[in-house]
């Protein structure tokens, strides 16, 4: 169904699901980058970010609240995970770190199903942003265009945090090379507890934004996690920038493909992501010698 | 008495071969298995050896059919509670049930199929090896129906399919140990496309949403087949993989085709997701939804969206005012779990008591006897009235029921979601036997 509108359409319906994979890819590639903890449980965070903020919706009807409350939530949920199991994995193999993290993403999945059961809940857009937006070239709803503003400023704050604070000084740093960082005085593992925290907030934040772009149910977030998956990959581990480049580039393919034929969709993200491997393995933005 | 007996000219011996016979024939419809001689052939007869027999249940209860599967398994649970018992409910549909199958208690064990085949399959392969299971159920998923198809055919084992909708299932991968009670595409085109278009008229343009699997092929393809009758045609087909987290790609090249109507054929959370989206696309102010095999808990799920839609379902329970049996199984599953029941727990429901009757029937829980009783096509009750398998594909031939989603002001109570349009009789709804390439396998 080849035509010029539709495929002006499909690109941007890519940018839009692209910044969201985004957003929730930098979570996980700062906590990798910086810990060295491939966190399995981040689909689930995303997943808890979303029922956190239902339940806070139920309360006040207020989508601000639901989005503060489901971003705070995750992010405490995060330190706790960090300072009761992940840290004492640090130094444990990384195939520990893997089956711990898929562990309590299994558990916080069962768990959220034991309270909610597995039917859908429904998080409504705030009301400024309801119905559908005549952009011209297409029709489009109000609310995922509101998302990629709202992206937009999540990753711009992520960025200001990363790149003009000290904080962000050292968790660079912490990526680079974080036993320098600790030789240099600075109390690593406390860093590492704020990380975990930041790079889960990310999931919880875009786990609320995106509840009424789709229903909720306590497997929404497994999915996600195999893309995000693909989009620190392509971005490069370990990169902020190359999980937004990842991110924009995952969605344009799966919109793209899917005007042709949605059934390669995710053949030709994975593709992508073979591609990108071959030619760099350390993903389009990453560091060469970076775990 | 004994005296004037012998008196008679009743030996001794004969007062006690008649003693001997009365008290075993008094014992024989109690343990049937004693009087029974048949050669062993899948799990039996040590799978009925004891006082129990097991029965494996497999249903998603995670992923996209989660909802659905446990509604299916409470219907499982249910019937099985009942069986055991000898409820009044089971015993219309199966009379000779006094308590259990033919006096055995059933027991069972539950897997999550999470609507994967291979789960399904390693799952009931478990039980039949490791509880001897002389019966596997379940389903949710036509892909896990298939599987399990070929699983009860190489292990001898009888299959009592859970929901499935695929023409495949009872079509060209039916399988001499399997049995479907449920409808599936070509009934659901056939009872749904002629109200399609008396609703909608000629000649009309339809986009399909279609899942990446048999069921929905074979759906999509039964309802393309039947509206091209009526001169109706495809501007997309639109097919995405099982669990699709986002259909915003699809429903912009839904919303650019130019369709009248959007056959959304996606089941479970994957049509619940793709309802809402549509609507948040500005699809469903443009084109009439139609969902052609209805999905339990959709309209509660959407928060309205079914307002208006036609569905074609197995069930739905406002039809109790016509037929008795479902107004008892109504208020049993009420009274057990708090709500009304969907048509998955129906289904499970309905297809476990006809096994059950099938059993009794054939005084026997060896396959090719509980095969050979539903083979005879004999009309027994369901919930929706009477109906019969038919022998040459295993198909049960039953009503199909079109809905209408209500407008919410016209809702009677938070669970009167829909309008019972019609009540469409099977026998005129169904293909030929082989049209879809079935083949029955062995007996043995």
């Amino acid at each position: 169904m080849m035509s010029w509108p539709n495929l002006v359409s499909q690109l941007f319906n890519g940018l839009a699901l692209g910044a969201l994979l985004a957003l929730i890819s930098s979570g996980l590639t700062i906590i990798y980058g910086t810990l060295g903890v491939l966190n399995l449980a981040h689909g689930a965070m995303f997943m808890i970010g979303g029922y956190a903020g239902f339940v806070a919706y139920q309360y006040t009807e207020s989508f601000i609240l639901a989005v503060i409350a489901g971003s705070l939530f995750v992010m405490l949920l995060g330190v706790l995970m960090e300072r009761v199991i992940i840290r004492h994995f640090y130094h444990r193999p990384h195939e520990d770190q893997l089956l711990v993290t898929f562990g309590l993403g299994i558990c916080f999945v069962e768990l959220v199903r034991l309270i909610f059961s597995s039917q859908s809940q429904l998080v409504p857009p705030p009301a400024l942003f309801r119905g559908i937006t005549n952009l011209g070239f297409m029709f489009y709803p109000t609310y995922r265009l509101a998302v990629v503003g709202i992206v937009a400023v999540a990753l711009g704050a992520l960025f200001i945090v990363l790149y003009r604070t000290r904080l962000g000084m050292i968790v660079r740093a912490g990526i680079e090379d974080s036993v320098m960082v600790d030789s240099l005085g600075i109390n690593v593992y406390r860093v590492f507890m704020v990380v975990f925290g930041i790079g889960a907030m990310a999931a919880g934040f875009a786990g609320i934004v995106n509840a009424p772009v789709v229903s909720l149910t306590p497997g929404i977030g497994d999915d996600i996690l195999v893309q995000t998956f693909v989009v620190v990959v392509i971005g490069g581990v370990g990169s902020f920038p190359g999980a937004i480049l990842g991110g924009l580039i995952a969605g344009e393919i799966i919109s793209v493909t899917s005007m042709f034929n949605p059934g390669y969709a995710y053949v030709m993200l994975f593709a992508a992501m073979t591609l990108v491997l071959v030619v760099r393995p350390h993903g389009l933005l990453g560091v060469q010698g970076r775990e | 008495m004994t005296d004037n007996l012998i008196r008679r000219g009743l030996s001794r011996r004969g007062l006690l071969q008649t003693t001997a016979g009365l008290i075993g024939g008094s014992m024989l419809p109690a343990m049937p298995a004693f009087a029974e001689d048949k050669p062993a052939i899948g799990s039996y007869p040590a799978g009925v050896s004891g006082s129990t027999a097991f029965i494996g249940i497999s249903v998603p209860r995670t992923g996209t059919y989660a909802v659905q599967g446990e509604d299916e398994l409470k219907g499982y649970q249910l019937a099985i509670e009942h069986i055991n018992e000898g409820h009044e409910l089971i015993k219309k549909i199966s009379p000779k049930t006094s308590k259990g199958v033919l006096g055995k208690e059933l027991k069972f064990g539950v897997a999550d199929s999470a609507a994967k085949p291979n789960e399904a399959v390693q799952a009931q392969q478990r039980f039949i090896s490791e509880n001897k299971a002389i019966m596997i159920t379940g389903g949710t998923s036509s892909a896990v129906a298939v599987a399990l198809n070929k699983l009860a055919q190489r292990e001898h084992v009888i299959f009592v399919c859970g929901i499935s909708g695929s023409n495949d299932t009872t079509g060209k991968d039916c399988v001499r140990y399997g049995f479907r009670q449920n409808f599936y595409g070509q009934t659901a085109a056939a009872a749904i496309g002629p109200v399609m278009v008396r609703e909608f008229g000629k000649g009309k343009k339809a986009a399909y949403l279609t899942p990446d699997y048999t069921y929905g092929h074979t759906v999509t393809k039964s309802m393309q087949d039947f509206l091209a009758t009526a001169g109706w045609t495809t501007t997309t087909n639109q097919v995405a993989p099982l669990g699709a987290p986002d259909y915003s790609s699809y429903l912009l090249n839904v919303a650019n085709s130019g369709a009248d109507v959007l056959i959304n054929v996606n089941w479970g959370h994957d049509a619940v997701l793709s309802t809402q989206q549509a609507k948040q696309f500005g699809v469903l102010d443009k084109m009439k939804l139609v969902v052609p095999y209805q999905v339990p808990f959709i309209a509660r799920e959407t928060g309205g969206l079914m307002q208006g839609v036609y569905a074609a379902t197995d069930y739905w329970w406002t039809i109790e005012d016509k037929f008795p049996l479902a107004k008892m199984f109504n208020e049993a599953f009420e009274k057990k779990y708090g709500y009304k029941p969907e048509w998955g727990a129906e289904n499970a429901y309905v297809s476990f008591a006809h096994w059950a009757h099938m059993c009794e029937q054939a005084g026997s829980f060896s396959p090719p006897d509980v095969i050979k009783a539903y083979e005879k096509g004999e009309t027994i009750p369901s919930l929706v009235g009477d109906v019969h398998y038919r022998p040459e594909d295993h198909q049960c031939v039953r009503p199909v029921i079109i809905v209408k989603g209500k407008q919410q002001k016209d809702m009677k109570n938070k669970e009167d979601w829909y309008d019972v349009v019609e009540i469409v009789p099977g026998e005129g709804l169904m293909q030929k036997p082989d049209a879809f390439g079935c083949h029955l396998g062995d007996y043995s």
